[in-house]
Protein backbone atom coordinates (compact mmCIF):
# COMPACT_ATOMS: atom_id res chain seq x y z
CA UNK A 1 0.00 0.00 0.00
CA UNK A 2 0.96 3.30 -0.63
CA UNK A 3 0.09 6.76 0.56
CA UNK A 4 -1.28 9.35 -2.11
CA UNK A 5 1.50 11.87 -3.46
CA UNK A 6 2.52 14.81 -1.01
CA UNK A 7 4.74 17.46 -0.48
CA UNK A 8 7.35 16.82 2.59
CA UNK A 9 9.52 19.45 4.27
CA UNK A 10 11.61 19.10 7.50
CA UNK A 11 11.88 22.19 9.49
CA UNK A 12 14.38 22.90 11.54
CA UNK A 13 12.49 24.12 14.35
CA UNK A 14 9.75 24.50 15.96
CA UNK A 15 8.41 28.01 15.27
CA UNK A 16 9.47 27.14 11.22
CA UNK A 17 6.99 24.23 11.42
CA UNK A 18 4.66 26.35 12.77
CA UNK A 19 5.05 28.69 10.02
CA UNK A 20 4.54 25.54 7.80
CA UNK A 21 1.71 24.59 9.13
CA UNK A 22 0.15 28.62 8.96
CA UNK A 23 0.85 28.85 5.63
CA UNK A 24 -0.74 25.54 4.64
CA UNK A 25 -4.11 25.69 5.85
CA UNK A 26 -5.30 22.62 7.22
CA UNK A 27 -4.12 21.01 4.17
CA UNK A 28 -0.53 19.67 6.16
CA UNK A 29 -0.06 17.35 8.70
CA UNK A 30 2.69 17.24 11.38
CA UNK A 31 4.78 14.02 10.98
CA UNK A 32 6.71 12.81 14.14
CA UNK A 33 7.82 8.53 14.14
CA UNK A 34 5.06 8.37 11.87
CA UNK A 35 3.07 5.14 13.35
CA UNK A 36 -0.16 6.08 13.77
CA UNK A 37 -0.02 8.78 11.01
CA UNK A 38 1.61 6.61 7.86
CA UNK A 39 -0.78 3.82 8.31
CA UNK A 40 -3.78 5.96 7.75
CA UNK A 41 -2.13 7.59 5.23
CA UNK A 42 -1.44 3.88 3.51
CA UNK A 43 -4.48 2.73 4.03
CA UNK A 44 -5.99 6.15 1.88
CA UNK A 45 -7.69 7.28 4.88
CA UNK A 46 -5.39 10.42 5.38
CA UNK A 47 -4.25 12.14 2.63
CA UNK A 48 -2.29 15.51 3.43
CA UNK A 49 -0.66 17.52 0.60
CA UNK A 50 2.23 18.25 3.08
CA UNK A 51 4.03 16.30 5.54
CA UNK A 52 5.74 18.60 7.96
CA UNK A 53 8.29 16.32 9.74
CA UNK A 54 9.56 17.76 12.61
CA UNK A 55 11.29 13.87 13.57
CA UNK A 56 14.72 15.07 13.88
CA UNK A 57 13.97 18.44 16.12
CA UNK A 58 15.69 16.23 19.28
CA UNK A 59 15.58 19.15 21.65
CA UNK A 60 12.39 17.90 21.54
CA UNK A 61 13.01 14.84 23.32
CA UNK A 62 13.93 14.53 27.01
CA UNK A 63 12.12 13.69 30.50
CA UNK A 64 13.12 16.21 32.73
CA UNK A 65 12.98 16.08 36.95
CA UNK A 66 11.04 19.75 37.40
CA UNK A 67 9.83 19.51 40.57
CA UNK A 68 6.89 18.50 41.46
CA UNK A 69 6.24 17.52 37.98
CA UNK A 70 8.22 15.39 34.52
CA UNK A 71 8.37 16.81 31.57
CA UNK A 72 8.38 15.04 28.81
CA UNK A 73 9.55 16.19 25.23
CA UNK A 74 6.57 15.54 22.59
CA UNK A 75 9.27 13.93 20.83
CA UNK A 76 10.51 11.27 23.16
CA UNK A 77 10.36 7.87 21.75
CA UNK A 78 8.01 5.41 23.91
CA UNK A 79 11.40 3.06 24.01
CA UNK A 80 12.70 6.08 26.05
CA UNK A 81 9.85 6.59 28.09
CA UNK A 82 9.35 3.15 29.30
CA UNK A 83 13.19 2.20 30.24
CA UNK A 84 13.49 5.83 31.70
CA UNK A 85 14.60 5.36 35.43
CA UNK A 86 13.11 8.83 36.28
CA UNK A 87 9.68 8.26 35.17
CA UNK A 88 9.95 4.45 36.48
CA UNK A 89 10.34 6.18 39.77
CA UNK A 90 8.17 8.66 39.68
CA UNK A 91 4.92 7.77 37.06
CA UNK A 92 5.17 4.30 36.99
CA UNK A 93 2.00 3.90 35.40
CA UNK A 94 2.85 6.22 32.22
CA UNK A 95 5.96 4.31 32.06
CA UNK A 96 4.18 0.91 32.49
CA UNK A 97 1.62 1.56 30.41
CA UNK A 98 3.80 2.43 27.24
CA UNK A 99 5.50 -0.65 27.58
CA UNK A 100 2.31 -1.94 26.22
CA UNK A 101 1.64 0.29 23.47
CA UNK A 102 2.27 -1.80 19.74
CA UNK A 103 5.38 -3.79 20.25
CA UNK A 104 9.17 -3.10 20.35
CA UNK A 105 9.54 -1.92 16.38
CA UNK A 106 6.77 0.46 16.58
CA UNK A 107 8.08 1.60 20.37
CA UNK A 108 11.55 2.48 18.80
CA UNK A 109 10.14 4.71 16.45
CA UNK A 110 6.49 6.43 17.84
CA UNK A 111 6.85 9.22 20.57
CA UNK A 112 4.38 10.37 23.23
CA UNK A 113 3.71 13.60 21.68
CA UNK A 114 2.46 12.06 17.90
CA UNK A 115 0.46 9.28 19.98
CA UNK A 116 -1.73 11.95 22.05
CA UNK A 117 -2.00 14.38 18.78
CA UNK A 118 -3.16 12.01 17.47
CA UNK A 119 -6.46 11.68 19.66
CA UNK A 120 -7.05 8.20 18.77
CA UNK A 121 -9.48 6.70 21.44
CA UNK A 122 -8.24 3.07 20.96
CA UNK A 123 -4.58 4.22 21.90
CA UNK A 124 -3.06 3.30 26.19
CA UNK A 125 -1.53 6.83 26.58
CA UNK A 126 -4.61 9.18 26.25
CA UNK A 127 -6.21 7.45 29.02
CA UNK A 128 -3.11 7.30 30.96
CA UNK A 129 -2.64 11.06 30.65
CA UNK A 130 -6.56 11.51 31.91
CA UNK A 131 -5.86 9.31 35.05
CA UNK A 132 -2.91 10.72 36.03
CA UNK A 133 -3.55 14.66 34.98
CA UNK A 134 -1.49 15.54 32.82
CA UNK A 135 -0.92 18.87 31.17
CA UNK A 136 0.04 19.35 27.67
CA UNK A 137 1.93 22.61 26.27
CA UNK A 138 1.10 23.46 22.51
CA UNK A 139 3.12 25.97 20.80
CA UNK A 140 1.63 28.18 18.30
CA UNK A 141 2.70 31.68 16.17
CA UNK A 142 1.18 33.36 19.35
CA UNK A 143 3.57 31.58 21.53
CA UNK A 144 2.70 28.79 23.70
CA UNK A 145 -0.28 27.85 25.98
CA UNK A 146 -0.77 24.93 28.13
CA UNK A 147 -3.67 22.72 27.75
CA UNK A 148 -5.31 20.22 30.41
CA UNK A 149 -5.30 16.43 29.45
CA UNK A 150 -9.14 16.95 30.12
CA UNK A 151 -9.93 19.19 27.68
CA UNK A 152 -7.31 18.11 25.27
CA UNK A 153 -9.17 15.14 23.12
CA UNK A 154 -12.59 16.70 21.66
CA UNK A 155 -13.84 14.50 19.49
CA UNK A 156 -12.39 11.03 17.31
CA UNK A 157 -9.06 11.54 16.04
CA UNK A 158 -9.90 15.45 17.28
CA UNK A 159 -7.81 17.75 19.86
CA UNK A 160 -7.59 21.11 21.22
CA UNK A 161 -4.98 21.70 19.23
CA UNK A 162 -5.24 24.19 16.53
CA UNK A 163 -3.89 23.74 13.19
CA UNK A 164 -1.19 25.45 13.69
CA UNK A 165 0.27 24.71 16.94
CA UNK A 166 2.11 22.09 17.86
CA UNK A 167 1.92 19.52 20.67
CA UNK A 168 5.55 20.45 22.07
CA UNK A 169 6.00 19.20 25.73
CA UNK A 170 3.57 16.59 28.46
CA UNK A 171 3.68 17.17 31.89
CA UNK A 172 2.73 14.86 34.61
CA UNK A 173 2.40 15.49 38.02
CA UNK A 174 5.07 12.83 40.14
CA UNK A 175 3.24 10.42 41.96
CA UNK A 176 5.56 7.88 43.46
CA UNK A 177 3.91 6.73 46.24
CA UNK A 178 0.16 6.09 44.83
CA UNK A 179 -1.16 3.05 43.89
CA UNK A 180 -2.22 2.44 39.89
CA UNK A 181 -2.96 -0.06 37.35
CA UNK A 182 -3.14 -0.12 33.50
CA UNK A 183 -5.93 -2.71 32.19
CA UNK A 184 -4.89 -3.79 29.02
CA UNK A 185 -7.73 -6.10 26.96
CA UNK A 186 -6.84 -7.81 23.50
CA UNK A 187 -6.97 -10.86 21.55
CA UNK A 188 -3.22 -10.56 20.34
CA UNK A 189 -0.18 -9.39 22.00
CA UNK A 190 0.26 -6.56 19.95
CA UNK A 191 -3.39 -5.71 19.13
CA UNK A 192 -5.19 -2.48 20.10
CA UNK A 193 -6.89 -2.17 23.51
CA UNK A 194 -10.61 -3.73 23.10
CA UNK A 195 -11.16 -1.75 26.45
CA UNK A 196 -8.08 -0.07 28.38
CA UNK A 197 -8.47 1.08 31.98
CA UNK A 198 -6.28 3.58 33.66
CA UNK A 199 -5.70 4.12 37.52
CA UNK A 200 -4.13 6.15 39.83
CA UNK A 201 -4.58 6.14 43.26
CA UNK A 202 -3.18 8.72 45.42
CA UNK A 203 -5.86 10.30 48.10
CA UNK A 204 -8.16 11.05 45.20
CA UNK A 205 -8.74 8.33 42.30
CA UNK A 206 -7.74 8.91 38.63
CA UNK A 207 -9.77 6.57 36.69
CA UNK A 208 -10.15 6.70 32.80
CA UNK A 209 -11.15 4.25 29.66
CA UNK A 210 -9.56 3.55 26.31
CA UNK A 211 -11.48 2.47 23.52
CA UNK A 212 -15.09 3.54 25.55
CA UNK A 213 -15.92 6.28 23.50
CA UNK A 214 -15.35 8.54 20.70
CA UNK A 215 -12.87 10.02 22.88
CA UNK A 216 -9.95 8.89 25.56
CA UNK A 217 -12.42 9.78 28.59
CA UNK A 218 -12.73 9.77 32.56
CA UNK A 219 -14.33 7.48 34.10
CA UNK A 220 -16.29 9.79 36.07
CA UNK A 221 -18.80 8.19 38.00
CA UNK A 222 -16.37 5.54 39.15
CA UNK A 223 -14.61 8.43 40.35
CA UNK A 224 -17.16 9.96 42.11
CA UNK A 225 -18.67 6.93 43.65
CA UNK A 226 -15.08 6.40 45.14
CA UNK A 227 -14.92 9.97 46.37
CA UNK A 228 -18.55 8.93 47.65
CA UNK A 229 -17.35 5.90 49.78
CA UNK A 230 -17.90 3.25 47.57
CA UNK A 231 -16.05 -0.11 47.26
CA UNK A 232 -13.90 -1.22 43.92
CA UNK A 233 -16.62 -3.73 42.91
CA UNK A 234 -19.44 -0.97 43.52
CA UNK A 235 -17.46 1.84 42.03
CA UNK A 236 -16.63 -0.53 38.61
CA UNK A 237 -20.14 -0.89 38.08
CA UNK A 238 -20.51 2.44 37.23
CA UNK A 239 -17.79 1.86 34.43
CA UNK A 240 -20.23 2.88 31.16
CA UNK A 241 -22.40 5.12 32.77
CA UNK A 242 -23.20 8.11 30.14
CA UNK A 243 -21.18 6.11 27.71
CA UNK A 244 -22.06 5.13 24.09
CA UNK A 245 -18.75 2.48 23.47
CA UNK A 246 -18.72 1.49 19.85
CA UNK A 247 -19.12 -1.75 18.25
CA UNK A 248 -16.45 -2.90 16.05
CA UNK A 249 -15.10 -6.57 14.62
CA UNK A 250 -13.66 -7.53 18.34
CA UNK A 251 -16.71 -6.21 20.93
CA UNK A 252 -20.52 -5.40 20.25
CA UNK A 253 -21.10 -2.22 23.09
CA UNK A 254 -22.91 -4.36 25.49
CA UNK A 255 -19.43 -6.73 25.69
CA UNK A 256 -17.44 -3.48 25.89
CA UNK A 257 -19.41 -2.70 28.70
CA UNK A 258 -19.32 -5.70 30.67
CA UNK A 259 -15.63 -5.96 29.64
CA UNK A 260 -15.37 -2.12 31.35
CA UNK A 261 -16.77 -3.26 34.48
CA UNK A 262 -14.54 -6.13 34.84
CA UNK A 263 -11.56 -4.20 33.85
CA UNK A 264 -12.21 -1.19 36.22
CA UNK A 265 -12.77 -3.59 39.16
CA UNK A 266 -9.65 -5.30 38.67
CA UNK A 267 -7.79 -1.66 37.88
CA UNK A 268 -9.31 0.09 41.50
CA UNK A 269 -8.11 -3.27 43.25
CA UNK A 270 -4.62 -3.12 41.64
CA UNK A 271 -4.20 0.43 42.70
CA UNK A 272 -5.53 -0.20 46.31
CA UNK A 273 -9.16 0.75 46.65
CA UNK A 274 -10.34 -1.32 49.06
CA UNK B 1 14.01 15.16 -3.41
CA UNK B 2 17.66 13.48 -2.70
CA UNK B 3 18.58 11.18 0.21
CA UNK B 4 21.68 9.91 1.03
CA UNK B 5 21.73 6.42 3.92
CA UNK B 6 24.15 4.49 4.72
CA UNK B 7 23.06 0.75 4.16
CA UNK B 8 25.13 -2.45 5.30
CA UNK B 9 27.32 0.09 5.36
CA UNK B 10 27.78 1.29 2.07
CA UNK B 11 26.54 5.03 1.28
CA UNK B 12 23.95 5.44 -1.49
CA UNK B 13 22.41 8.54 -2.61
CA UNK B 14 18.89 8.46 -4.82
CA UNK B 15 16.39 10.71 -5.80
CA UNK B 16 12.94 9.42 -4.06
CA UNK B 17 9.56 10.80 -3.97
CA UNK B 18 8.98 12.00 -0.37
CA UNK B 19 5.93 8.71 -0.16
CA UNK B 20 8.48 5.81 -1.19
CA UNK B 21 8.51 3.49 1.80
CA UNK B 22 11.71 2.65 2.88
CA UNK B 23 11.23 -1.25 2.84
CA UNK B 24 10.01 0.15 -1.46
CA UNK B 25 13.42 1.55 -1.41
CA UNK B 26 15.14 -1.16 -0.02
CA UNK B 27 13.63 -3.99 -2.27
CA UNK B 28 13.32 -1.63 -5.04
CA UNK B 29 15.80 0.58 -5.49
CA UNK B 30 18.46 -0.90 -3.86
CA UNK B 31 17.38 -4.32 -4.51
CA UNK B 32 17.50 -5.67 -1.10
CA UNK B 33 15.24 -8.24 -1.80
CA UNK B 34 15.54 -9.98 2.24
CA UNK B 35 13.81 -7.40 3.66
CA UNK B 36 10.07 -8.84 3.10
CA UNK B 37 6.87 -7.47 2.60
CA UNK B 38 4.70 -9.34 4.68
CA UNK B 39 0.85 -7.38 5.98
CA UNK B 40 2.32 -4.09 4.84
CA UNK B 41 0.48 -2.69 7.98
CA UNK B 42 2.92 -2.89 10.60
CA UNK B 43 1.71 -5.91 12.44
CA UNK B 44 3.74 -8.70 10.95
CA UNK B 45 7.22 -7.57 11.55
CA UNK B 46 8.74 -9.36 8.21
CA UNK B 47 9.96 -6.47 7.28
CA UNK B 48 12.31 -5.33 10.41
CA UNK B 49 15.19 -3.65 9.77
CA UNK B 50 17.92 -1.98 11.99
CA UNK B 51 18.00 1.92 12.08
CA UNK B 52 20.27 3.54 13.97
CA UNK B 53 20.93 0.14 15.25
CA UNK B 54 17.32 -0.49 16.62
CA UNK B 55 14.44 -2.65 15.14
CA UNK B 56 12.02 -0.63 12.91
CA UNK B 57 8.76 -1.67 10.86
CA UNK B 58 10.24 -0.58 7.39
CA UNK B 59 6.81 -0.80 5.96
CA UNK B 60 5.79 2.16 8.02
CA UNK B 61 8.97 4.38 7.66
CA UNK B 62 9.32 6.89 5.00
CA UNK B 63 12.60 6.59 3.18
CA UNK B 64 12.64 10.30 3.61
CA UNK B 65 12.51 9.69 7.01
CA UNK B 66 16.08 7.33 6.92
CA UNK B 67 17.73 10.54 4.90
CA UNK B 68 21.81 10.14 6.79
CA UNK B 69 20.47 7.57 8.93
CA UNK B 70 22.29 4.39 8.84
CA UNK B 71 20.92 0.92 8.13
CA UNK B 72 21.19 -2.64 8.01
CA UNK B 73 19.05 -5.11 6.30
CA UNK B 74 19.14 -9.33 6.74
CA UNK B 75 22.23 -8.95 3.58
CA UNK B 76 24.59 -7.02 6.11
CA UNK B 77 24.41 -9.30 8.71
CA UNK B 78 26.71 -11.85 7.97
CA UNK B 79 30.73 -11.73 7.71
CA UNK B 80 32.28 -12.63 4.63
CA UNK B 81 32.99 -16.29 6.13
CA UNK B 82 30.42 -17.14 8.39
CA UNK B 83 26.92 -15.69 9.47
CA UNK B 84 25.94 -13.45 12.53
CA UNK B 85 25.39 -15.66 15.57
CA UNK B 86 21.69 -15.17 15.39
CA UNK B 87 21.73 -16.33 11.84
CA UNK B 88 23.41 -19.55 12.95
CA UNK B 89 21.40 -19.66 16.04
CA UNK B 90 17.98 -20.60 13.78
CA UNK B 91 19.93 -23.06 11.97
CA UNK B 92 21.44 -24.82 14.48
CA UNK B 93 17.57 -25.05 16.14
CA UNK B 94 15.94 -25.39 13.38
CA UNK B 95 14.20 -21.47 13.97
CA UNK B 96 12.53 -21.32 10.71
CA UNK B 97 9.77 -23.24 8.74
CA UNK B 98 8.87 -21.10 5.31
CA UNK B 99 11.07 -18.48 6.17
CA UNK B 100 9.18 -15.86 5.17
CA UNK B 101 9.08 -14.20 8.20
CA UNK B 102 12.88 -15.64 9.27
CA UNK B 103 14.59 -11.96 8.17
CA UNK B 104 12.52 -9.93 10.52
CA UNK B 105 12.46 -12.63 12.93
CA UNK B 106 16.41 -12.54 12.56
CA UNK B 107 16.57 -8.56 12.92
CA UNK B 108 14.01 -8.21 15.57
CA UNK B 109 15.91 -10.59 17.71
CA UNK B 110 19.79 -8.86 16.87
CA UNK B 111 17.86 -5.58 18.36
CA UNK B 112 16.20 -7.24 21.53
CA UNK B 113 19.64 -9.13 22.04
CA UNK B 114 21.36 -6.03 22.39
CA UNK B 115 18.82 -3.90 24.17
CA UNK B 116 18.07 -6.64 26.92
CA UNK B 117 21.23 -8.08 28.92
CA UNK B 118 18.92 -10.79 30.63
CA UNK B 119 16.93 -12.33 28.42
CA UNK B 120 15.02 -15.47 29.72
CA UNK B 121 12.33 -17.34 27.54
CA UNK B 122 9.55 -14.91 28.68
CA UNK B 123 11.24 -12.17 27.49
CA UNK B 124 12.21 -13.39 23.95
CA UNK B 125 8.11 -14.15 23.16
CA UNK B 126 7.57 -10.67 24.57
CA UNK B 127 10.37 -8.86 23.04
CA UNK B 128 9.46 -11.03 19.83
CA UNK B 129 5.46 -9.91 20.28
CA UNK B 130 5.57 -7.81 17.16
CA UNK B 131 7.00 -10.45 14.97
CA UNK B 132 4.19 -13.43 13.34
CA UNK B 133 5.02 -16.10 12.12
CA UNK B 134 2.54 -18.03 10.15
CA UNK B 135 4.07 -21.62 10.66
CA UNK B 136 3.40 -20.50 14.13
CA UNK B 137 6.94 -22.38 14.45
CA UNK B 138 7.83 -19.93 17.86
CA UNK B 139 9.20 -22.65 19.88
CA UNK B 140 12.26 -22.95 17.98
CA UNK B 141 12.87 -19.35 17.15
CA UNK B 142 12.60 -18.67 20.72
CA UNK B 143 15.11 -21.24 21.41
CA UNK B 144 17.08 -19.93 18.37
CA UNK B 145 17.45 -16.34 20.02
CA UNK B 146 17.95 -17.62 23.73
CA UNK B 147 21.28 -19.51 22.30
CA UNK B 148 22.14 -17.02 20.19
CA UNK B 149 21.88 -14.41 23.50
CA UNK B 150 24.44 -16.72 24.79
CA UNK B 151 26.99 -16.49 22.26
CA UNK B 152 29.50 -14.16 23.22
CA UNK B 153 29.07 -11.02 20.94
CA UNK B 154 31.68 -10.73 17.61
CA UNK B 155 31.44 -8.39 14.78
CA UNK B 156 30.65 -10.36 11.78
CA UNK B 157 31.58 -8.08 9.36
Amino acid sequence: MIPAAFDYQRPASVDEAIRLLTDSGDEAKILAGGHSLLPLMKLRLAAPSLLIDIGRLRDLSYITDAGDHIAIGALTRHHEVETSSVLRAQVPLLAHATSQVGDPQVRHRGTIGGSLAHGDPASDLPAVCLALGATFTAAGPGGSRQIPADDFFQGFLETALEPNEVLVEISVPKVPDAGWSFQKFNRRAQDWAIVGVAAVHNGSTGVALVNMASTPVRASSVESAIAGGASAGEAAAHASDGLDPPADLNASTEYRRHLAEVLVRRALQEAGVA
Amino acid sequence: MKISVTVNGEKRDNEVEPRLLLVHYLRDVLALTGTNVGCDTSSCGACTILLEGQSVKSCTVLAAQADGATITTIEGLAGPDRMHPVQEAFREHHGLQCGYCTPGMVMAAVSLIEEVPDLDEAKVREGLEGNLCRCTGYHNIVKAVLAAAKTPARSAS
